[in-house]
């Protein structure tokens, strides 16, 4: 691989206690790389495991087992002071930035608030030029740095919480669903913001999103989780024209498209049935009891990541074909709602 | 109630289940009154589905509570609303519960906000029935296990006397909609039922519902901001913004020829399959709050047309550019690539193709913005201080 690697993680597990029962396999078994400068989307539905994924990235949470390295280092054992360092590395957006941010703190001691704990920016003199530097880049004025969270837009205050994240000069950004809360006008502002930082400032990006859409647009590779699992990998292209395993089609045709002659001759995947508990996953292929083209080996293998392309990854024993087969066989797929 | 078992008064032919006329909804707030439904049109047949389509503090939903005597007691409700061909809004009080209760369902985001967690699925699905059609409690559980199968809930015999907790969020909204059925309205109206779901699991819902509009011919008035997901249910669009319809028309004219300036930017403003990479065509600012209206057109701020004085201090009328389709805008924009030439005038993009047009680069402000950082002078101060 010729480009750095800013963060790695193995083979990571990470389980919640449950009152009384077996725990909650939120993530099992679960590795990434994150290169420098690159946009790794990860997506998935709720209770797939991508934000535990991103938290634990963090260290937000503790992971049950497997090793997170970040630049370089392993970060799976360090303790919490030094987790402090870990966190000016990896910074954090999340979804909903009025609740992210203290409503107390103007918009100012909010973006101070990570240049104090790091020791960056020494004089509160060379602070406050730090500050008014981070609401430029956002596309903030100065003035906003006296501002409360409250007399905020929701597009400005997410912008304050892109400041924040910046603030310490982090190697990688986890964006953990960063305008799914915002009008849809205002989507479109963000996303540019997010892509010019990153070619202004060369960051690094692991983009955690639902809506696939966006997922699509921003990122260079994607990785599409289900039930604690990779099931795919591959750049947005790959996954959009030839989705190799049978859950990331299902999810593709899923997506609706703004445009009603399209709709009107999608031919969609219906999945049927729930998502099953994390806490007792399927046997084999997690995705098996759902899947239209399960089959008696998917019980008794749990399907390991085969390259079907370069660059293109999926976890099923029949990836690829599945999929064919899935257009070729329509029982299962129904035409858009009409 | 003692009304008997029988099957509703069905709207005759295409005569309007809901027509709502010149509906004004103005709300007390602690920072004065605010404007969140203004002069607003539209009427939906049976089997057919309306999409009201905006972003938060549109006017979208209130829009549907006021129609049907639901808005907050702070409100003041101006206008006309027939349902089955009966004046809501001259009716008192009990009895536009009763008429309501019996010819509308309603669905909304948070299938818990709807369900008692106490009570079982059951009880809560035919709880209406009960009380509107007049149904022993025999007669209602059997119909629940009806309900519940008729939404696709498996093993509805069994699942009738679980409770809510016990159900998946997809399974609950399907609850809420065999609720939302139980009394067999004309009318079903569903404000951002899939909002709260996951894509796959939106995608049933949606099949769900345009199955049942299908099978049972209710007409369905659906509130979303999710342009994909109005693309494929609706038959006929309301494109609501700071309170008034700003466009209207069948799903294929204000898709395939968007004539306001506005839709025309939200299309351009989501990302394409297979354009990554690109600037998206980002709009400026933000929407308006209801407080704050300006008197003329309310996306005059951030529109990439900009039109003159005219725009920022006269309200443009509803105007219909095809028939069916009506615009509220002074320079509806044609479809194609050859138009455009028409009469837009100040410093917005001079020419533009159709698509470009709120959808070329420039439109946002530049790279930089996106923001509306060019939004300059009185634009600003009419819209508050976004940038």
């Amino acid at each position: 691989m010729s480009t750095a690697t800013v963060a790695e993680i193995d083979d990571l597990t990470v389980w919640f206690p449950s009152s009384g029962g077996p725990p909650v396999r939120a993530v099992d078994g679960v590795s990434l790389t994150v290169r420098a400068g690159e946009t790794l989307g990860l997506v998935g539905e709720s209770g797939s495991g991508k934000s535990t994924t991103g938290l634990a990235l963090l260290r937000l949470v503790d992971p049950t087992t497997g090793r997170i390295r970040v630049g370089g280092q392993d970060v799976t054992g360090w303790s919490r002071r030094r987790l402090r360092g870990l966190r000016r590395r990896v910074a954090m957006v999340f979804q909903d930035p009025q609740a992210s941010l203290d409503p107390r703190l103007t918009v100012g001691a909010s973006i101070t608030e990570p240049l104090v704990v790091h020791r960056l920016a020494g004089s509160a003199d060379a602070r406050r030029r730090r500050v008014a530097e981070l609401l430029d880049l956002v596309g903030l004025r100065p003035e906003t740095a006296g501002r409360h969270p409250h007399e905020l837009s929701g597009g400005q205050r997410q912008r304050v919480g892109i400041a924040r994240a910046l603030a310490g000069e982090p190697d990688l950004i986890v964006l953990d669903e960063p305008i799914a809360s915002l009008d849809l006008s205002v989507q479109a502002q963000i996303m540019n913001l997010l892509r010019r930082l990153q070619r202004d400032l060369g960051l690094t990006y692991l983009f955690i999103a639902h809506d696939l859409a966006a997922v699509e647009h921003l990122s260079d590779r994607i990785a599409v989780m289900y039930l604690g699992r990779i099931v795919e990998t591959g750049t947005p292209a790959q996954l959009w024209r030839e989705p190799a395993h049978p859950y990331t089609a299902a999810l593709l045709s899923a997506v609706p498209v703004a445009d009603p002659r399209v709709e009107r001759d999608r031919r969609r995947i219906i999945l049927s049935g729930e998502l099953p508990s994390p806490t007792d996953p399927p046997s084999g292929c997690r995705f098996r009891t759902r899947c239209p083209q399960a089959r008696a080996a998917c019980a008794g293998t749990d399907p390991p990541m085969v390259e079907v392309a370069p660059g293109h990854r999926a976890a099923c024993l029949y990836a690829g074909e599945a999929v064919r087969a899935m257009a070729a066989d329509p029982p299962p797929v129904t035409g858009a709602p009409r | 109630m003692n009304a008997p078992v029988v099957p509703s008064p069905r709207a005759a032919g295409d005569a309007p289940v809901l027509a709502i006329d010149d509906l004004t909804v103005t709300l007390g707030t602690r920072n004065g009154p605010a404007r969140a439904v203004a002069g607003v049109d539209w009427s939906v047949a049976p089997g057919r589905t309306l999409a009201l389509v905006g972003e938060s503090g549109s006017g979208k939903s209130m829009t549907v509570l006021a129609a049907t005597g639901l808005a907050p007691r702070s409100a003041t409700v101006t206008g006309r609303v027939r349902l089955l061909g009966r004046e809501l809004t001259t009716m008192s009080e009990p009895e536009r519960r009763r008429w309501r209760g019996r010819h509308v369902g309603f669905v909304f985001q948070d299938p818990m906000t709807t369900l008692n967690p106490v009570l079982t699925v059951g009880r809560q699905v035919t709880e209406a029935c009960e009380e509107h059609l007049g149904m022993s409690r025999r007669q209602a559980r059997a119909r629940a296990v009806e309900l519940l199968d008729l939404v696709g809930i498996p093993a509805p015999d069994r699942r009738v006397d679980a409770h809510p907790h016990q159900f998946s969020g997809g399974m609950r909204q399907r609850v809420v909609i065999a609720m939302a059925l139980a009394c067999e309205p004309e009318l079903l109206i569903a404000d951002e039922p899939t909002t709260a779901l996951d894509v796959t699991t939106q995608a049933q819902i949606v099949e769900l519902v345009a199955d049942l509009r299908r099978r049972l011919g209710t007409a369905v008035v659906w509130i979303t901001h999710d342009l994909g997901v109005v693309a494929g249910i609706a038959d006929t669009v309301a494109v609501m913004y700071g309170g008034r319809i700003v466009e209207q028309g069948p799903v294929d004219a204000v898709f395939g020829a968007p004539g306001h300036p506005y839709t025309r930017a939200l299309l351009a403003a989501r990302p394409r399959p297979g354009a990554a990479g690109e600037e998206l065509a980002a709009i400026p600012g933000a929407p308006p709050s209801p407080l704050a209206l300006p008197d003329g057109c309310a996306f005059w701020p951030r529109c990439p047309v900009r039109g003159d004085a005219r725009c920022a201090h006269e309200l443009p009328p509803l105007t219909p550019i095809t028939p069916g389709h009506r615009v509220r805008t002074f320079y509806p924009l044609p479809d194609g690539p050859s138009t455009g030439d028409g009469p837009s005038t100040g410093d917005g993009p001079s020419t533009g193709d159709g698509p470009s047009i709120g959808g070329g680069p420039s439109i946002g402000g530049g790279p930089a913005t996106g923001d509306g950082r060019r939004v300059s002078g009185d634009r600003e101060q009419l819209h508050r201080e976004d940038r």
